[in-house]
C-alpha cells in the first residue's frame, strides 16, 4: 500500500478533507451552535450563530438538572460500559477462538445461535421475569449481564473472522513450549487479537453507552439513570428545550469521542506495526 | 517460541498444520471455553426468547394472556400497510448494506494508503457512529427541513427553486433515511475493512511491489480477495441491521409521512407501543423468519467462499 | 513478538473489577434529595411517586410533595420520574405487570387507564372519604367496572383552536361559532397574507386535533354516540356522519390551501412561534401549551385567545375537554405503604394542594377538585376556556367516555392533512385501526 506518489497523496488527502468536512462535520457544527443558544433562539431550529452565546451556562444547567442526575448517570454509564464490554470481549473471544480452531459437532448449533442473537429482538417482559427470579432485576450487575447477552453475537462474529487470520503455527509453537490451553489463549492468542479487540471495545462501548432501551426497562429509577435517559429530561410533547437537549447530546457524546481518539492511536499503531505481523 | 522466528525464517507458509489427534484438539481448544459466555447468553437471551414465542400465539396485555392460536399472524398479515412496509424493509436493508459495503471498502482503501491527514480523515468518518440515534435523528430533521434546513437553503441558493421535502415527501422519505443510515454507519464498515486490510500480511504487498503491480492490480488481486472475511462481516452485520432497523426511521420520520416509510420493525414497534404485545411478538416472529430466510443461506454461502480462500 | 500487550488485558480486567466494586457505593448519594431527614424520625414510612418528567407534571407535583412532607403525618414522599408518551406507557405497564411499581403513580385518566387492567392492578378508592372532594366528571374518567381508582392531579385541558387576537382585531374578525363562519374567516386571513391555520406534522400528535376536538359536536348530534361506538354499532363509526365531519374539516382546510407551507415538517414549538408572531392566525391545539407560548414573548399570554372547535350549529357550540391525569395506588404496594399512600392522596384532594400547584405553575384550566379556585390575571386563553366550563358547555373527549382509541390516528390524520389520503378513506382506515384495538382489549361485540 505504499506505491502512491506524493502528488496523489496530497490530492486524495485534500479532496478527502473537503468532502468529509462538508459531509461529516456540518451536522456536528449544528449540534454545537444549537447547544450554545438560548431557549427561544434554539426553538427556531435554524442553523445560525447563536444570538446570545451561552454554551457554558447551558452545560452547567444540564449538569445541575434534577439534582445532578447527569453526574449520577455518567457514573452509572461508565460502570455499565466498562463492565459489560470487558466481559463481552473475554467471553466472546474465548468462544470465537474455539469456534474457529475446533471442528466440533457443536459448531453448526453455535453458529445458528450467534446468528439468532443478531436477528431476534430481545423480549423485554420475559427477560424481566428471568432476572427477577435470579434477583438480578434493578441491579447494575444484572444490566451488565443483559448487555453482554445482547452484544455477544456481534463480538463472536467479528472476532471469529480475525481469529481465522492467525496462523495455527503459533498455537503449535506455544504448545511445544509447554503452554496449557489457558496460557496459550490468554498469553499468546489474546494479545494477537489486539486490533480486533480495540475495534470491538470501541464499537460495543458506543452501543452500550448509547443504549437507552435496556437501562430504561431493566434498571428503572432516578438513582439508576444512565446518560441516554437524561435526554428525556428535555423532550416533552409541548416544550422541548432544544438548547439544553443539544447541550446534553454534546456532553454525553464527548466521552465516546475521547475514548475513540485515545483508541484511534491504538488502532493506527496496531495496524502500522501490524499486530499479526509480530 | 515466538511467531517472529517463523516469520523471519525463509519458509513463510500460510497453509494450515495437519489435523491433530482428537485428544490433542480437546486439550488445546477445550469446549468449556464456550461456557462463560454461553451461560449468560442462554439464561438472559434464549430462555426469555422461547417464553416470548409462546406469547405470539396469545392476546397479551401484559396483565393477562389468552391463547388464540394463529389469529395474531392472520391479523398481522391483514394489516393494510404490511405489503408496503415489507417492500420498504427490503429496499432499506439491501440499499444500506450495499452502500456500506461499496463505500466502506472504497473509504478503507483510501484511508489505508499513506495520504495526508489520514488520522484526521479516519476520525471524522467515524464521528457519526459515536452519536446516539436520537441525536442523529433530531439533527437531520433540522438539516433536512424543507424550508429552513441548510441543505435546501443551499439548493435554493444554487438553483433558485425550493428543494425537495426530504423527510416529508412520501416518495423520497425512505431514501433520505437510507442516506442518513449510511452516513451514520459508514464509519463502522470502514473500520472493519481497515482492520481487515491491516490483517493482510505485508509479504503480499511487497511481492506486488517487486512485480511492479499497479494500484488497481493490488486492489483487485490482493485487497479485494484477502479482505473477504471483512466483506462478509460487513454484509452480514449491515444487512441484518438494515432489515431489523427502525431506530433511525423512528427518530427521523416515525414511519411517516402517514405510513410511507414504515418498515416491518417500525410496524412492530408501533404495535408494542399501542399495547398489542401478543401481536407485536407475532410480528417479531415473522420478522425473524423473513430475516433468517435471507441471512441464513447468505451466511452459509459466504462461509463456504471463505473456506475456499 | 512481545508480551507487553497483556498489560492491556490486565488493565481491562482490573477496570471491570473496579467498576463492579463501585456499584457498592450507590451513585444516588450524590443527589440532594437523597437526604431523608423527616420530621417524624424513625417511624416514618417513605413512599415514592412515579410521574412523567414534563415540567407541567413535575413542578406542581414536587410542590405538592414538599407541602405534604412539611406536615407531620409520619409519611415521607419522594418523586421518581419516567419518560412521557408511549415509552412512558410501556414503562408503567411493564412495571405493573412485573409487580415492581412505586407506591403511587401518575398516569392518564380515560382510555389509557382502562388499558392498565385496573381491577387487577390498582387499589380502588371508591370508599375513601376524601373522594367526596373530587369532581364527578373526573370520577367517570377513572371509573372501571363500578370502582373509582384515582385522584386528579393538575387541571382539565381544553381542545380547540388557539388564535392570535391581534390578527383578528386587525382584520375585524369575530370568534366563529359555526364551521361556515370559521372558513369565511380563513378566506379573509389568507387574503391578508397570513396563514389561516397552522399545522405541525413534525410532531405527529398535533395532527389529531381537528378530529378529537370535534367530539363535542359529535356528542351533541348524538348523545349516545360514545356508547354505541364502544358497542360496535355500525351507525357510530368514523366513516359515517356525524363523526366523519372531523376528518372532513381537516380535509377542508388542507384542500383550500389554508395551511402554513411548512406544515409537513414544522414542530409544535415552531407552530406556537408562528401563532405568537402572527404569521399564522389559528392553531388547533390543547390548552396545556399555554405555559410554553407565554414564555415566547412578553405579551403572548394576553395576545393569544381560545375558542372551541365550531360545528354546524351555532346554538350547540361548545368545548371538548380533556380530564387531568390521576394519581393511583398499585395493588403491589404493601398494606402499610398503601395506607401511607392514601394519606398522601387525601392531601392531594384538598383545595390547599390546588393552591400549592397554582403557585408552582400557572394553571392551564380548572381543577377537578371541589372548592379549588383559579387566581386572577391568568392568560387570556385560560379565561376563554373557563367560560365554557362556567356555562356548562362542555363534553369530555371521546377517550374519557370510551376505552377505544386507535393507535394510528395521528398517522392517518397526517395523511389526510397532507392530502395523501381522502377524508373518507382515512376515516375508514381509522375504523379498522379501532377494531384491532377493541379486539385486543377483548371488548364484547367485536
Amino acid at each position: 500500500m505504499n506505491a502512491i506518489r506524493t502528488p496523489t497523496r496530497w490530492l486524495v488527502g485534500l479532496v478527502g478533507i473537503l468532502l468529509t468536512t462538508a459531509l461529516f462535520l456540518v451536522p456536528f457544527a449544528f449540534i454545537f451552535v444549537t447547544a450554545a443558544k438560548d431557549a427561544n433562539d434554539a426553538s427556531m431550529l435554524q442553523f445560525s450563530w447563536p444570538v446570545h452565546f451561552q454554551l457554558w451556562q447551558n452545560i452547567v444547567d444540564v449538569f445541575q438538572a434534577r439534582d445532578y442526575m447527569l453526574v449520577i448517570a455518567f457514573i452509572n454509564s461508565t460502570v455499565l460500559t466498562v463492565g459489560s464490554v470487558a466481559l463481552m470481549v473475554v467471553c466472546g473471544s474465548m468462544i470465537a477462538y474455539v469456534l474457529d480452531r475446533r471442528k466440533s459437532r457443536l459448531n453448526p448449533l453455535i453458529n445458528t445461535l450467534v446468528l439468532a442473537g443478531l436477528i431476534i429482538p430481545p423480549a423485554v417482559v420475559p427477560t424481566i421475569w428471568v432476572m427477577q427470579s435470579l434477583h438480578l432485576f434493578r441491579t447494575l450487575p444484572g444490566l451488565i449481564l443483559v448487555e453482554v447477552a445482547f452484544g455477544l453475537s456481534f463480538t463472536v462474529l467479528t472476532m471469529r473472522a480475525f481469529v481465522a487470520t492467525i496462523p495455527r503455527e503459533i498455537d503449535e509453537a506455544a504448545i511445544v513450549d509447554g503452554a496449557g490451553p489457558l496460557r496459550l489463549f490468554f498469553r499468546v492468542i489474546f494479545p494477537l487479537l489486539k486490533s480486533v479487540i480495540v475495534t470491538i471495545v470501541v464499537v460495543q462501548s458506543i452501543f452500550v453507552f448509547n443504549d437507552f432501551q435496556n437501562p430504561l426497562y431493566f434498571l428503572p429509577g432516578n438513582q439508576n439513570a444512565t446518560v441516554q435517559l437524561t435526554l428525556f429530561n428535555y423532550m416533552s410533547q409541548a416544550s422541548t428545550t432544544y438548547n439544553l437537549l443539544f447541550a446534553n447530546i454534546l456532553v454525553i457524546t464527548i466521552p465516546m469521542l475521547v475514548m475513540y481518539i485515545l483508541f484511534q492511536r491504538q488502532i493506527v499503531a496496531g495496524m502500522t506495526s501490524g499486530a499479526v505481523k509480530g | 517460541m515466538s511467531y517472529t522466528t517463523i516469520r523471519s525464517g525463509e519458509q513463510v507458509s500460510l497453509k494450515r498444520a495437519p489435523r491433530a489427534s482428537a485428544e490433542h484438539v480437546d486439550k488445546t481448544y477445550p469446549l468449556w471455553f464456550h461456557l462463560p459466555g454461553g451461560i449468560i447468553y442462554l439464561v438472559l437471551f434464549i430462555v426469555p426468547t422461547v417464553f416470548s414465542f409462546y406469547f405470539a400465539f396469545t392476546r397479551w396485555t401484559l396483565f393477562k394472556s389468552t391463547f388464540i392460536g394463529f389469529d395474531n399472524f392472520v391479523l398481522f398479515f391483514s394489516e393494510p400497510g404490511l405489503i408496503g412496509s415489507l417492500r420498504n424493509t427490503l429496499v432499506y436493508g439491501f440499499l444500506t448494506s450495499g452502500l456500506k459495503v461499496v463505500l466502506g471498502m472504497m473509504l478503507a482503501v483510501v484511508l489505508s494508503a499513506p495520504i495526508i491527514a489520514r488520522g484526521y480523515l479516519r476520525s471524522v468518518t467515524f464521528f457519526p457512529v459515536l452519536v446516539s440515534a436520537v441525536g442523529v435523528g433530531l439533527t437531520f430533521q433540522v438539516l433536512l427541513d424543507p424550508f429552513n434546513g441548510v441543505v435546501n437553503q443551499l439548493i435554493t441558493a444554487i438553483t433558485g427553486h425550493d428543494g425537495p421535502g426530504w423527510l416529508t415527501d412520501p416518495n423520497i422519505a425512505l431514501l433520505s433515511v437510507v442516506g442518513i443510515d449510511v452516513w451514520k454507519g459508514i464509519g463502522l464498515a470502514t473500520l472493519i475493512y481497515i482492520a481487515g486490510i491491516a490483517a493482510i500480511p505485508n509479504e503480499y504487498f511487497e511481492a506486488a511491489r517487486v512485480d511492479g503491480a499497479s494500484s488497481w492490480q493490488v486492489f483487485r488481486n490482493i485487497i479485494l480477495p484477502l479482505s473477504f472475511p471483512a466483506t462478509s462481516t460487513v454484509i452480514i452485520l449491515s444487512l441484518i441491521g438494515g432489515l431489523r432497523s427502525f431506530d433511525l426511521i423512528w427518530t427521523t420520520t416515525q414511519g411517516g409521512p402517514g405510513f410511507a416509510s414504515d418498515v416491518i420493525a417500525s410496524v412492530i414497534y408501533k404495535q408494542y407501543q399501542a399495547g398489542f404485545y401478543g401481536l407485536s411478538t407475532a410480528g417479531n416472529v415473522i420478522l425473524f423468519i423473513v430475516v433468517t430466510a435471507i441471512i441464513y443461506p447468505l451466511s452459509r454461502w459466504l462461509n463456504s467462499k471463505e473456506t475456499v480462500l | 513478538m512481545s508480551f507487553r500487550k497483556q498489560g492491556r488485558l490486565a488493565l481491562i480486567a482490573s477496570l471491570g473489577a473496579g467498576a463492579l466494586a463501585l456499584t457498592a457505593c450507590t451513585p444516588g448519594s450524590l443527589g440532594s434529595n437523597a437526604s431523608s431527614g423527616s420530621a417524624s424520625g424513625a417511624t416514618a414510612v417513605t413512599i415514592t411517586v412515579l410521574a412523567d418528567n414534563s415540567d407541567q407534571t413535575t413542578k406542581p407535583l414536587q410542590a405538592v410533595i414538599d407541602a405534604f412532607n412539611a406536615k407531620d403525618t409520619g409519611v415521607t414522599v419522594k418523586l421518581e420520574s419516567r419518560p412521557q408518551g408511549t415509552d412512558g406507557d410501556n414503562i408503567v405497564k411493564t412495571r405493573l405487570s412485573t409487580g415492581d411499581m412505586d407506591e403511587v403513580f401518575q398516569y392518564n385518566s380515560g382510555s389509557l387507564l382502562a388499558a392498565l387492567d385496573p381491577a387487577k392492578n390498582i387499589v380502588p378508592l371508591t370508599d375513601e372519604s376524601f373522594m367526596a372532594n373530587v369532581d364527578d366528571s373526573f370520577k367517570t374518567s377513572v371509573t372501571s367496572d363500578g370502582q373509582i381508582y384515582g385522584v386528579p392531579l393538575g387541571q382539565a385541558t381544553g381542545g380547540g383552536i388557539l388564535y392570535n387576537k391581534k390578527v383578528f382585531a386587525k382584520l375585524g374578525l369575530s370568534v366563529p361559532k359555526t364551521w361556515a363562519e370559521f372558513m369565511a374567516n380563513n378566506a379573509k386571513i389568507k387574503a391578508a397574507g397570513i396563514d389561516p391555520v397552522i399545522q405541525t406534522y413534525g410532531d405527529t400528535w398535533t395532527s389529531q386535533l381537528f378530529v378529537l376536538a370535534d367530539f363535542h359536536n359529535v356528542s351533541t348530534a348524538d348523545p349516545e354516540w360514545a356508547t354505541k361506538y364502544t358497542a360496535n354499532d355500525p351507525s357510530a363509526k368514523y366513516a359515517v356522519d356525524p363523526a366523519l365531519k372531523g376528518f372532513q374539516r381537516l380535509e377542508d382546510v388542507a384542500k383550500a390551501g389554508y395551511l402554513n407551507k411548512d406544515f409537513a415538517s414544522a414542530k409544535n414549538s415552531q407552530g406556537l412561534q408562528k401563532l405568537v408572531k402572527g404569521t399564522g392566525a389559528q392553531y388547533p391545539m390543547l390548552t396545556f401549551v399555554v405555559g410554553t407560548y407565554s414564555a415566547m414573548s412578553d405579551t403572548a399570554a394576553q395576545d393569544i385567545g381560545f375558542f372551541a372547535q365550531p360545528g354546524d350549529d351555532a346554538s350547540t357550540n361548545g368545548l371538548t375537554s380533556w380530564s387531568p391525569g390521576g394519581l393511583y395506588i398499585p395493588t403491589s404496594a404493601s398494606a402499610e405503604k398503601q395506607a401511607a399512600a392514601k394519606k398522601f392522596l387525601e392531601f392531594v384532594a384538598t383545595p390547599e394542594a390546588c393552591d400549592v400547584q397554582t403557585k408552582a405553575v400557572a394553571p392551564s384550566g380548572p381543577y377537578a377538585i371541589k372548592g379549588c379556585t383559579l387566581p386572577d390575571g391568568l392568560p387570556a386563553a385560560v379565561t376563554d376556556l373557563q367560560k365554557y366550563f362556567d356555562d356548562g358547555n362542555v363534553s369530555p373527549a371521546l377517550e374519557f367516555v370510551s376505552p377505544l382509541k386507535g393507535p394510528n390516528l395521528e398517522k392517518i390524520t397526517v395523511e389526510v392533512g397532507s392530502k395523501i389520503t381522502s377524508a373518507a378513506d382515512g376515516a375508514k382506515r381509522y375504523d379498522e385501526d379501532v377494531k384491532k384495538q377493541a379486539q385486543q382489549l377483548g371488548l364484547e361485540g367485536w
